[in-house]
């Protein structure tokens, strides 16, 4: 096998019995992105001499006879919204091309100490605002399963590099399904944790209530190793929850006997896709042979999700984005004559369509007069959401969906119209709105051959059982061991 | 409803072209009439939500720490000058 194909387990394995070494890893995977980055174009930087730096300091350790963690010596790719000290971080956007953090994201910090290696920065829609990556300022990402189609976003650089080979792993961020999206249109296994169990100091923010970090992994054993290095309270984030981070590998168990499953009925919408509709039934049927029982219920505000999310987002992304002000960051237009104007002009030069959009959304739905109307009312029906997920996990531990109600669509296919581009975050929005833990993993793929990936969401802090499932449901497919056929 | 986007453009700080304006408010107005499908609710009575883990008071020691030297944060700003932002002329 070829080193570039490997899990984190697994390469952790042959570093530890030293039958490969970091640097020998780190230049598998530089070569790896060399042969088809030209195709996917995931990365926005590649930073190869630090890399090598991080790697060379692994291997010294492994050669003193140092014993090394999971994470130690394997290299993954970081999603371009993650500040890293002295690396240029630009979300995305043009209006912060240049800009170089003075300090590092915590979960930065934190892989940084259990020494993970950075391959580089990964491409995302502008601001995290999208769900197909073609609104990066930057370039367009390619699906590895099909280059004609999109590879879902906003993390849709992190999922194309996990699923083409361009990195072990990667870590991706959530606001209405950024990490989960991304990972069933590539293929891959993406989970968004309970908000408040990855710290979010030094995540760019979009949408502050809703943003979580989150990993974007080839398989759930590695879901489970990435969840645990980057989770726990961060005195940095007055919103991160000091509850104790379990051993999450003590999930990974075969066995879901007895387990309750609900199936939400709003979740099967008219409008989904043949192929995933089959795909994510067939998924049920396997974890009901396995011993979970599984129970219809009801979650009957969904229909409501998109615009309750698309309320809020845009509220807070027009409060949160008013600091690009040409002052303090990044880019200044050369364009005008006073303050005003300098604040105007540097905003629609550096900003990109459906950033524009979206300030412009939000600041109506935050203007005098209009408030009550949406904001408030968007908030109401937010707890309304929140109280149908607290009433299904009174009698379910898991519920089991579909990512998203069609697998990966064309380039261009939506992009001049965001409504519908919106909607098809339907099944990843109320996840988010409440709070909870959900995961996508590979569940099937359409006639066309594009992989369709199976939502598992869970209680608040229980990413355990979600992960259980998971795994269970894993280890008894072999979807997830199918490879694009990019070479 | 019918948004003024010249006045909300204006207080986003964005200046939109003639072409943005019209495309933009063809599309908001789409998606404002998506929005309105919340008015189905009755919420009467009904707490909003503003974050889904609530936390309140979140205190921590009183500590002195040393914070970031003012030089690192200048250094990401597009212009400076003896130790301040530098914007256009405010006051005449």
């Amino acid at each position: 096998m070829t080193i570039h194909e490997l899990t984190i387990h697994q390469l952790h394995d042959l570093l530890a019995k030293k039958e490969v070494t970091a640097r020998e890893v780190t230049e598998a995977l530089y070569n790896r992105i060399r042969v088809v980055e030209g195709q996917v174009q995931a990365y926005l930087m590649l930073t190869e001499e630090e890399a090598y730096r991080q790697a060379d300091a692994v291997d010294q350790k492994i050669r003193r006879g140092e014993a090394i963690g999971e994470l130690e010596g394997i290299p993954i790719g970081l999603k371009d919204i993650l500040c890293t000290e002295g690396i240029q971080t630009t979300c995305g956007s043009k209006i912060l091309k240049g800009y170089i953090p003075f300090y590092d994201a915590t979960v930065i910090k934190k892989l940084k100490e259990k020494g993970t290696i950075f391959l580089g920065k990964l491409n995302m829609d502008e601001f995290a605002m999208g769900s197909s990556t073609e609104n990066s300022g930057f370039q367009i990402t390619r699906n590895p399963w099909d280059l004609k189609c999109i590879p879902g976003g906003s993390s849709g650089g992190s999922a194309a590099a996990v699923a083409a080979d361009e990195c072990i792993a990667a870590v991706g961020t959530d606001t209405g399904g950024s990490i989960r999206q991304p990972a069933s249109c590539c293929g891959v296994v993406g989970l968004k944790p309970t908000y408040g169990r990855v710290s979010r100091y030094g995540l760019i923010a979009f949408a502050s209530s809703l943003d979580q970090v989150g990993p974007i992994t080839k398989d759930v054993e590695d879901c489970a190793i990435l969840l645990g290095g980057i989770s726990g309270f961060d005195p940095m984030d007055s919103t991160s929850v000091n509850i104790e981070v379990p051993d999450y590998k003590s999930f990974l168990i075969k066995n879901i006997k007895g387990i309750r499953i609900g199936i939400p009925k709003e979740y099967f919408i008219e409008g989904m896709d043949e192929d995933v509709e089959k795909s994510v039934q067939g998924a049920i049927d396997l974890l009901s042979q396995s011993g979970a029982e599984i129970r219809s219920i009801s979650l009957p505000h969904t229909p409501y999700a998109v615009a309750v999310y698309y309320i809020l987002c845009t509220a807070e992304a027009s409060s949160n984005l008013a600091r690009y002000d040409g002052v303090k960051y990044g880019f200044r237009s050369n364009h005008y004559d006073d303050l005003l104007e300098m604040y105007s002009r540097t905003r629609a030069e550096g900003f990109g369509k459906e950033v524009k959009r979206r300030i412009i959304l939000g600041t109506y739905v935050l203007s005098a007069g209009y408030y009550d109307a949406y904001y408030r009312k968007a908030s109401q029906v937010r707890t309304l959401m929140r109280e149908d997920f607290r009433k299904a996990f009174e009698e379910v531990e898991v519920i089991v969906t579909p990512t998203a109600p069609t697998p990966a669509f064309q380039i261009g296919e939506k992009v001049e119209d965001p409504l519908q581009m919106y909607l098809s975050d339907i099944l990843t929005i109320p996840v988010n709105l409440a709070g909870i833990p959900a995961l996508s993993l590979p569940c099937g793929f359409s006639r066309k051959g594009l992989p369709i990936g199976l939502q598992i969401m869970g209680k608040h802090f229980d990413e355990g059982t979600v992960l259980r499932v998971a795994y269970t449901f894993e280890q008894s497919t072999d979807y997830h061991l199918k490879k694009p056929p990019i070479t | 409803m019918k948004m003024d986007i010249e006045k909300v453009a204006r207080l986003a700080r964005i200046n939109l072209s003639e072409e943005e304006k019209k495309t933009f408010g063809n599309q908001l107005e789409q998606i404002l009439l998506h929005m309105e499908q919340l008015n189905r609710l009755d919420t009467s009575g009904v707490e909003p939500t503003s974050h889904a883990i609530p936390v309140v008071n979140v205190f921590r020691e009183d500590e002195v720490r040393s914070s970031t030297p003012r030089e690192k944060i200048l250094n990401t700003s597009p212009a400076q000058e003896e130790g301040h932002f530098k914007v256009p002329r405010i006051i005449e």
